[in-house]
């Protein structure tokens, strides 16, 4: 594998406030990189200069082995390489869903095919709806459409599910995964940890412009090595003990209460509470 | 695909989405005609020989026209466009920006020809507008549509690039138009402004596209009724150019595809 994206100590100031204040990180080809944090600990920023939206002011950075702050007269062969789906957008409020995926697919030198992308996106009922009467999340689905109709090698996701209801966000998921199994390196930013955990390789959290850890999302604060809480019901009572042997403490549970234990769970901390624990040790 | 093309494609999606705005295309081009028929009607003075208030008001209300379809309209739907995140997301694609623009281009050309000829047709038919009668007359009206719609959409894209939000664009955009109609004899006969009036529209295109397209709709003896006497075709499209040139250079340099 090699690497798709690699960033070097980036920075970036708006007037004195240092919205990303170096950033190092190395995206691998193929893989899915959640960067999840807190509203403006510059999450948006970071991707938005590996978009070749915004300057930067210090540090390296390469995608796709250029440069997304010089790309000149090259970027349009870059951007053919590059999916982007932006948050919220409201604009092509008067053109129908057929006629926008078609028509962005002129700007691609190997599109998908886009009735098929349409259909990929579960919009094939709606393809000759007018955009302005789609729901949010359809909306939303019809954005990743135009992220992905050029057959991106990397595809950018801001946000990407906000507005779906839980079996749209489950079908997006399917949707991203599909991506990922065709080559597809997918750089997601969300507020949903359950996403980043259902999707993600690697995720990276951000704080104050600065990258708290980087980990896969089972390793991530040492979430693997964290305590297990046994939790079960006897007497009328609910018991529950916090554990470094689950195991061994439930067979003798099971010994002691002669067979199946009522009401048994065993939780470890899940993303989202190592994730808050983190960001608020950062505070 | 090639710039050209893919221009002519965005100028297709322009036109679709123009088309089903409906405010959009009354406020483009049916308001100048609906102008047209209050001022004609309430003003018939004859102001020189042969020559009616409504009659020297088509002239202008045509100049205006090219005002309203490139100027007027570039300067209110851009910044919409770069509110809504359209421009941002043309801007992440590889289309070359010079479509984007060929684009704008196709749809101010063909909103400004539907608008002309609607006002040659209603002016012709309910306010003695004359037509030209020699293909010299018509040249200079062609080149005069030409140069002034090509200047409107420069001046339009420029004034965009420097206008923060969409929601505030219309108020910007459409005082400063009526506030040129009102000088540069559209509303009022030119002549009849007082000077310094008359110095301070000099220095817009407006002005001059209204006496060039008197020259080419008010018979030649009206010229004379001009300020200086002469319809100043050639220093018209020496200002024109000008104005073109200029415009060009401020809309590369203010253009934004994104509010940062």
């Amino acid at each position: 594998m090699s690497t798709a994206i690699e960033v070097l100590d980036l920075r970036k100031k708006y007037g004195e406030y240092e919205a990303v204040a170096g950033i190092s990180l190395s995206i691998e080809q193929g893989e899915i990189y959640a960067i999840l944090g807190p509203n403006g600990a510059g999450k948006t920023t970071t991707v938005e200069i590996l978009e070749g939206y915004r300057s930067r002011d210090g540090g390296t950075v390469s995608v796709l082995g250029s440069d997304p702050g010089s790309l000149g007269i090259h970027g349009s062969v870059w951007r053919n390489r590059i999916g982007i789906v932006l948050q919220s957008t409201s604009d092509a409020a008067e053109l129908t869903v057929a006629e926008t995926v078609h028509h962005f697919s002129h700007y691609y030198t190997k599109p998908k095919n886009p009735d098929s992308v349409i259909e990929l996106v579960g919009l094939s009922e709606k393809r000759d709806a007018k955009i302005r009467t789609l729901s949010g999340g359809q909306r939303r689905r019809l954005d990743v459409a135009l992220g992905i109709i050029g057959a991106p090698e990397i595809l950018f996701l801001d946000e990407p599910t906000t507005g779906f209801d839980p079996e749209a966000r489950r079908a997006f998921w399917e949707l991203i995964l599909s991506l990922k199994a065709e080559g597809t390196t997918i750089v997601l930013t969300t507020h949903y940890l359950d996403e980043a955990e259902a999707l993600a390789d690697r995720v990276a959290v951000i704080n104050a412009g600065k990258i708290v850890e980087i980990a896969t999302p089972a390793t991530l604060g040492g979430r693997h090595l964290a305590k297990a809480t046994i939790s079960w019901s006897e007497d009328g009572n609910t018991h529950s003990k916090i554990s470094e042997n689950p195991t061994q403490d439930v067979l003798e549970l099971s010994k002691r209460l002669q067979g199946e234990i009522p009401e048994l769970t065993i939780t470890r901390p899940s993303l989202e509470d190592i994730y808050l624990t983190m960001i608020e040790g950062q505070q | 695909m090639n710039t050209l093309r893919l221009g002519l494609l965005r100028g297709n999606i322009e036109i679709k989405q123009f088309m089903r705005q409906r405010e959009s295309v009354i406020f483009t081009i049916f308001f100048p005609v609906l102008l047209l028929f209050i001022f004609g009607s309430v003003f018939k003075d004859t102001i020189a020989p042969g020559v009616t208030f409504s009659q020297y008001f088509v002239a202008g209300m045509i100049a205006s026209g090219l005002v309203n379809s490139g100027f007027q309209q570039l300067a209110i739907n851009i910044p919409i466009e770069r509110d809504n995140g359209a421009l941002k997301r043309l801007r992440g694609t590889p289309m070359s920006p010079i479509a984007f623009f060929i684009g704008k281009a196709i749809l101010v050309f063909l909103s400004m020809i539907a608008q002309v000829i609607m006002l040659l047709f209603f002016g012709a038919l309910f306010f003695h507008l004359h037509l030209p009668h020699s293909g010299a007359l018509w040249l200079r009206f062609a080149w005069l549509v030409i140069l002034g719609s090509a200047c409107s959409t420069v001046l339009g894209i420029a004034l965009a690039g420097i206008i923060k939000s969409g929601r505030g664009a219309p108020a910007v955009v459409s005082p400063f138009v009526i506030v040129l109609q009102f000088i540069s004899g559209v509303f009022f006969v030119f002549s009849n402004l007082p000077s310094w009036m008359q110095h301070f529209a000099a220095l817009f295109p407006l002005k001059w596209l209204t006496q060039g397209m008197r020259s080419v709709f008010l018979p030649d003896s009206f010229a004379a009724q001009e300020v200086t006497h002469h319809w100043e075709i050639g220093r018209t499209a020496i200002i024109l150019v000008a104005w073109l040139i200029a415009g060009t250079i401020l809309a590369t340099r203010s253009f934004k595809w994104s509010r940062q």
